[in-house]
């Protein structure tokens, strides 16, 4: 099969590419390269939900937001700070959330479903922004960055290099994980959902139980992308759960194609080059053209760029 | 924890004000919804740019009217461009396309609020000043006329609604898009005007609220989610159910805001939300379907 | 008057017409018979507008049709009457017909004599100018849609399987108000599975399978020799 052959071949030469870029690209471009992977990530989570099972959430800022703070709350309360203790407290936290988040919404279809998870990610932003005594409220938490450890063995303070390789190893892990999900049958069912969900039903299958599956899944991930901004950055903020992330997270899937699991990750990439771009001619105010860009592109190419690429490649 | 009477009475009325204000956000959110299936994102923004737009008419002119008429005007028109120009080619697409264009359009007219009149607030003063006794307190006369002019201007929006020829092909289209334009009835620039009108509402109701906090960017913001929770609270597209459902979320907060702090008690109109949708997701102010 | 010229139309991938040529002439009665799903209803959409013609035209008193927007055609002079009647559920009855009275260049007076008009035709509509229109029984939702096309003052209206699941008084009623619009000149062209009504009211017939028009004839010819009916319609 040399389709298959060409993808593979086209992932291991993107991988090695990202392997390297920290070895020779200056300290602002290798940060940058590092927060597309983890925007990525949380783009490819809601991918998940947009792409596959055909829900679009508008709260997956919620699930970012409490992967940062918890592993904000292992890393501030554990000494000393633990890596993995913080990414079990953060996968926790987000799973949890969205769980409940996953219970309420998936009874409701198309816009309400995209409301409902709007409005829960609002609820919790209102509780961790008012409630400053354990969340730090509009300041949010600081904290040392943990060493990369594996007990036993070793421990050592990230460099910029190696949190990259660390965080790109992670994106890399998830990416495989949930192609493999997508192409399983729980991942047919989920994209059958998508296509006609009745039907779906009428074959017998318990549609909500897919749904509150699929929510939590797409939760935990974009939950890893929040542990690993937090590590990254050091901080935990309430603006990460406030509902406009949410929003530039479908940014990503539009621009990038949905349905596609890379296709995010390209659109994240995309938008920030654009924000790069823009910023020297527009400075703070970069939304205005990125925002003219995104709107022509969801009336011209509402595949996204790998869709639009992928259709002119078969011509 | 007893609360007095009388602050009960006064979170009372001052429920009923929010509410006014809200449902005449709400009104304008809902009658696009209810014909083009948008959910328009960028509703805050439009009450933002009217605000704006009617600030600036303010300082130059000193006439607090003419700023609300400009403001109405000048959004209503910019309304009517955006229809035009990003939503009428997604006519017949997903509804959900439309979230992402009108959120597209929410970034942009953020960030172009926020270059062009920068982030300090401005200011509109009252046009009718005065107080009066509220029980224990003084109560400012312009919040009440508040109230009353966002009811005039609903009413005049149902008057229209019911009894107008435009009206009467707004309510066909929304109905039956296909079979009003087979009546002759000019289906697209029924949705032009349509935005127009939501557009406008939106800007009357940030000219009207400026007063009491003051311009900035982010004046819309609380009005946007707060929109959506009574347009689905109130049966999504359903002009009177988003009114009765705006009075009585902005009551639930007033009273909230009794024991806890009022950005805590907007969690309460979200609570409403989900219960809504749980229990009676048609919407709670309409009849039971059959 | 209308002509249609080897008209081709598709929902999707599906070819659904296949070349349709049908003319009707100012103030005739043409019915198109065919069983179900060879393509009639979509023949009337297409040229309503609300299906888009793939290829060939559709004129109507010389001016092309393909390509107008719909909203253009009631001006033109064309009524479309359609399968489900599909009344505005939520307007009243006079909200519904006030959808084609309250156009531009209507006189009040004028207004007001189209109105009595179809009050004179229908007196239930006049009963209940103050109901919903989704409240109305069946066969009073057909005739408010006959009666708003008709207040559109239409040189030929489309009508699209009027007597459809209606009670034989009904289809009475109907078959009396299309004899009327003929009577005063109007062009009809009728979508029918009725046979003998359509029979008796036309004055030419068509008859479609798969998406064209194989036979056609006059009304007369089809009532004397019943064979070809037989053969296409098996009845």
């Amino acid at each position: 099969m040399p389709a298959a052959r060409g993808y593979w071949l086209g992932f291991g030469l993107v991988v090695t590419a990202l392997i390297v870029a920290p070895l020779v690209l200056p300290e602002f471009w290798r940060r940058f390269v590092t927060e597309i992977l983890i925007w990525g990530l949380l783009a490819m989570s809601s991918d998940i939900l947009i792409g596959y099972t055909g829900m679009v959430s508008f709260g997956h800022s919620v699930f970012f937001g409490l992967g940062m703070y918890g592993a904000a709350a292992a890393l501030l309360t554990v000494q000393p700070p633990n890596l993995w203790l913080a990414l079990v407290y953060g996968l926790v936290a987000a799973a949890a959330v969205a769980a409940f988040v996953a219970y309420f919404s998936t009874r409701l279809r198309d816009i309400y479903f995209s409301i409902t998870t709007l409005v829960f990610s609002q609820i919790f932003y209102v509780v961790i922004f008012t409630w400053t005594e354990v969340t730090g409220g509009e300041n949010g938490l600081s904290f040392r960055q943990p060493p990369f450890s594996i007990p036993g063995v070793m421990a050592a303070t990230f460099t910029p290099e190696t949190l990259h390789w660390f965080v790109l190893g992670m994106v890399t892990a998830s990416f495989l994980l949930l192609r493999r999900i997508t192409q399983s049958p729980f991942g047919m069912v989920l994209q059958s959902i998508r296509e006609n969900e009745p039907r779906t039903r009428a074959i017998g299958y318990p549609v909500e139980r897919y749904k509150i599956v699929a929510v939590m899944l797409s939760g935990v991930f974009a939950g890893l992308a929040g542990v690993l901004y937090a590590v990254q950055n050091r901080f935990a903020a309430p603006d990460f759960v406030f509902f406009i992330v949410s929003g530039e997270v479908v940014i990503f899937n539009v621009m990038g194609g949905m349905g596609t699991l890379v296709g995010p990750v390209v659109g994240a990439g995309f938008f920030f080059v654009l924000r790069e771009l823009f910023s020297r001619y527009f400075t703070q105010y970069y939304l205005i053209p990125v925002g003219i860009i995104f709107i022509l592109m969801v009336i011209f190419v509402p595949q996204g760029l790998l869709g639009f690429l992928r259709r002119r490649l078969n011509r | 924890m007893g609360i007095p009477l009388e602050q009960f009475l006064v979170q009372t009325v001052n429920g009923l004000v929010s509410g006014m204000i809200l449902a005449l956000v709400a009104s304008g959110l809902t009658l696009i919804f209810g014909i083009m299936d948008v959910v328009n994102f960028a509703h805050g923004d439009l009450l933002m740019l009217g605000a704006f737009v009617g600030s600036g008419v303010f300082m130059s002119s000193g006439n607090f009217w003419a700023a609300l008429v400009a403001a109405v005007v000048v959004v209503a028109l910019l309304g009517a461009l955006l229809q035009v120009t990003t939503l009428r080619p997604l006519l017949g697409r997903d509804p959900l396309t439309t979230i992402l264009a009108t959120f597209g359009i929410s970034l942009v007219l953020q960030n172009y609020a926020l270059w062009q009149w920068g982030p300090s607030a401005r200011r509109i003063s009252e046009p009718i000043g005065g107080q009066f006794q509220l029980l224990y307190l003084q109560y400012p006369v312009y919040r009440i006329a508040i109230a009353l002019l966002s009811a005039a201007i609903i009413g005049g929006l149902w008057l229209f609604m019911k009894y107008g020829t435009y009206g009467i092909w707004i309510r066909a289209t929304t109905q039956d898009r296909v079979m009003a334009s087979a009546m002759g009835i000019p289906v697209p620039a029924v949705h032009a005007a349509v935005f127009a009108i939501g557009a406008g509402m939106a800007a009357a109701s940030g000219v009207l609220f400026a007063p009491l906090v003051g311009v900035t960017q982010t004046i819309g913001l609380d009005f946007t989610l707060r929109a959506f929770v009574v347009v689905v609270v109130g049966g999504m597209g359903n002009l009177g159910g988003s009114i009765l459902a705006s009075i009585f979320v902005s009551l639930l907060e007033a009273y909230a805001s009794l024991f806890v702090s009022p950005a805590q008690a907007v969690i309460v109109s979200f609570i409403v939300l989900v219960l809504t949708l749980l229990f009676r997701p048609t919407g709670l102010f309409v009849p039971t379907p059959k | 008057m209308l002509s249609l010229r080897d008209v081709h139309a598709h929902y999707g991938k599906s070819h659904v017409l296949h070349g349709v040529t049908i003319d009707v002439a100012p103030g005739e009665v043409v019915g198109l018979l065919g069983r179900n799903g060879v393509g009639k209803s979509t023949t009337l959409k297409t040229i309503m507008g609300l299906v888009r013609a793939s290829a060939g035209s559709v004129t109507f008193e010389g001016r092309e049709l393909v390509g107008l927007a719909t909203h253009r055609l009631p001006a033109l002079g064309l009524g479309y009457v359609p399968e489900d009647r599909r009344v505005f559920r939520l307007l009243t009855v006079l909200e519904n017909l006030r959808t084609g009275l309250d156009r531009s260049g209507m006189t009040p007076d004028r207004r007001q004599l189209l109105l009595e008009k179809v009050y004179r035709y229908f007196p239930v509509l006049r009963e209940r100018r103050h109901q919903a229109g989704g409240t109305l029984s069946g066969g009073e939702q057909q005739m408010l849609a006959i009666a708003r096309a008709m207040v559109l003052e239409p040189k030929i209206i489309l009508l699209d399987e009027p007597t459809e699941g209606l009670m034989p008084r009904m289809v009475g009623q109907i078959r009396a108000i299309i004899e009327i619009l003929h009577t005063e000149g109007v062009a009809i062209l009728l979508v029918e599975q009725n046979v003998p009504l359509t029979l008796a009211v036309s004055d030419r017939v068509y008859i479609m399978e798969k998406g064209a028009v194989r036979h056609q004839a006059t009304a007369a010819a089809l009532r004397a020799d019943n064979a070809v009916i037989h053969q296409y319609l098996g009845v």
